[in-house]
């Protein structure tokens, strides 16, 4: 009995002495916190080092490289073509958006129109593309905040946008579905009416979480007011996308600069939400697949006819010079600087990529947050590791 | 902004001016007088404008607070020296590693010029007109230092993290040139063209036999 108890007492002795030592810590210099690579917050690998003083953030600095590439090297000693299949894996949920706007500079330095079947074509991909990305952060939102149910709504309903793009171009996520000068091949019989019926899955999906998730106290009260980003200086740290729209920016490369795709033959709206908090950021991606879905519906109901190619030569050599073409991606504005010196391969090709930018102000929003609110700003923030380490 | 339908290039193509980026170049070069060396401009697509290499940080700083351009989109560098590893994949001369071409062809400078090996690129953005302008200046060979934007555009700090480690330009003014991807223990500048891409120059890159027996192509390696 005695040892026991005298067991019983050492122990307690020992957490007291360590619980002294942890609050001594906290008060002489803040505790280091490695958050990542591996946390599911994260989405991939990740690692954010704060310094804590207590449950304040002091300082937080994203260390990345951990799937680092080096995409832009490796498109150096690949033919045109042959970088599309490496581009797809920049932003990996919304793979086909990240081969348009390579191929629309290719075509743009080579004076090359895709037909108007195939430009139609790639919008409508383009927007599925960011339906079945946004839809999967809709989910994981939830989860980060401790709600499961949202991720097997997401993970369900995401699988017939999947479905509609492996009918038609083979790859779930991984298209390489676009060609300079068209697309690989056409729409397989009955795709149009089949993708109709998942848009209305996808829209009964945004109606279930928005009762869900958007109304549901906690979810607001950990986002509402919470990580509020200025539009002056989401500008200043380059962000885009929806974050940047969230803040009250009125910008949308869809709309505002539609470089070869039709865009203006469709009937839609640009969503802006003024508070900049983590909420309108979620909220506005919400809005965001609702109006994607209305674009693929008009686009495929005004879907022209003729052939889907451009006459190209078998052979693609780029003649020289630069070209510069950005779109809006589903994680925000992504751009090629190509540069052609008149080969098989590109000289020197600078992506830019939304993640790597929208993180970029990671550093100043965390500066000052409660420990928790990291994960939701974070989360909000939603960035691909794909295409921050490129 | 004109939208690149093909009802709509035909005109563009009649009327060569664009107001919008030739008002923009006049203002830019009307302000900067000499610094600026060269510009280029595709009407209806994009502005290039290449300045002096000491006035990198000035034109940035000018464009945001005179012009409007509030939106940094990314800068980088461009190394102008063609690869002495041959392009690694259509000629047959850079099997080896040890093995540089014999003749190295002569530097071009793509559509704005230059005079040194290393170009700084940025792009900002101006809301407003909806209009962009491409940036560039050469880097001193001697130095190799421009100026940080970073004072200008804080989003530029990850990004010329990026380019000094990637191509070993730096940057005056930055607050903290360390690695960004690689590890801090790496040797070399994996991005300029004389570092050689090794897992290619070990072993040739099995899609050349998807490229080269096209019919016109059959001697092989002119690209």
């Amino acid at each position: 009995m005695t040892a026991i108890s005298d067991r019983r007492q050492m122990a307690y002795i020992a957490n007291q002495a360590a619980d002294a030592r942890v609050n001594l810590e906290l008060e002489a210099e803040g505790m280091t916190l490695n958050i990542g690579p591996q946390h599911p917050a994260t989405h991939g690998t990740l690692r954010i080092v704060v310094r804590l003083d207590g449950e304040q953030v002091i300082e937080a600095d994203p260390v990345m490289g951990y799937m680092h590439r080096g995409y832009e090297k490796l498109a150096e000693v690949r033919t045109y073509p042959q970088v599309t299949t490496l581009v797809n894996r920049i932003d990996w949920l919304g793979s086909f958006a990240n081969e348009v706007p390579f191929i629309l500079a290719c075509e743009r330095l080579m004076e090359v129109e895709a037909p108007p079947r195939a430009q139609w074509i790639r919008t409508i991909f383009h927007e599925l593309g960011r339906i079945a990305n946004v839809t999967l952060f809709l989910g994981d939102l939830g989860v980060q905040l401790g709600a499961i149910t949202p991720v097997f709504l997401a993970f369900r309903d995401r699988e017939y946008i999947l479905n509609q793009i492996e009918a038609a171009t083979g790859g779930r996520f991984h298209p390489n579905f676009d060609r300079i000068g068209g697309l690989k091949d056409d729409l397989p019989a009955g795709w149009i009416a089949e993708t109709k019926v998942a848009l209305d899955k996808i829209r009964e999906f945004c109606n279930t979480l928005e009762d869900l998730l958007m109304g549901n106290e906690i979810f607001q009260s950990r986002t509402r007011g919470v990580g509020v980003i200025p539009a002056d200086v989401g500008l200043a740290y380059g962000l885009t996308g929806a974050n940047i729209r969230a803040s009250g920016v009125d910008w949308d490369l869809r709309r505002d600069n539609p470089v070869g795709l039709p865009y203006d033959q469709v009937d839609w709206k640009v969503w802006t939400h003024p508070d900049g908090d983590s909420f309108a950021r979620c909220w506005l991606r919400m809005q965001e697949v609702r109006e994607s879905c209305n674009i693929v519906e008009q686009l495929l109901d005004t879907i022209p006819g003729g052939p889907i190619m451009a006459k190209v030569p078998r052979v693609i050599k780029v003649p020289e010079g630069e070209a510069y073409v950005a779109t809006e991606n589903p994680l925000g504005m992504m751009s090629y600087y190509v540069v052609s010196q008149g080969g098989l391969e590109p000289f020197r090709v600078k992506i830019r990529s939304a993640s790597f930018s929208n993180m970029s102000i990671a550093p100043w929003l965390l500066k000052g947050v409660y420990m928790p609110d990291v994960i939701t700003i974070l989360a909000s923030l939603y960035f691909i590791l794909g295409d921050i380490d490129r | 902004m004109i939208p690149l339908s093909s009802a709509d290039t035909d005109t563009t193509e009649e009327v060569v001016v664009d107001e919008g980026r030739q008002a923009l170049l006049d203002a830019i070069r009307g302000e900067l007088g000499e610094a600026v060396v060269a510009d280029h401009l595709v009407p209806g697509q994009d502005l290039w404008v290449r300045v002096a290499s000491d006035a990198w940080g000035t034109t940035a700083e000018y464009l945001r607070e005179r012009q409007r351009f509030r939106f940094f989109s990314w800068s980088s560098v461009i190394d102008w020296k063609p690869s002495p590893w041959g392009r690694s994949q259509t000629a047959s001369v850079d099997d080896a590693p040890d093995s540089p071409l014999a003749e190295v062809p002569e530097m071009q400078h793509g559509v704005t010029g230059g005079d040194t090996r290393f170009q700084v690129i940025g792009r900002v953005h101006n809301l407003g007109t909806q209009l962009g302008v491409t940036l560039k200046a050469d880097v001193p060979d001697d130095t190799m230092t421009v100026d940080s934007w970073v004072s200008t555009y804080a989003g530029a700090d990850w990004h010329e993290r990026e380019a000094w480690e990637m191509f070993g330009v730096n940057y005056a003014g930055h607050p903290g040139l360390r690695n960004l991807y690689l590890p801090g223990d790496f040797e070399g500048n994996p991005m300029r063209k004389d570092f050689p891409l090794l897992s290619r120059l070990v072993k040739p890159w099995p899609g050349i036999v998807d490229v080269e027996p096209m019919p016109e192509n059959e001697t092989g390696g002119d690209a």
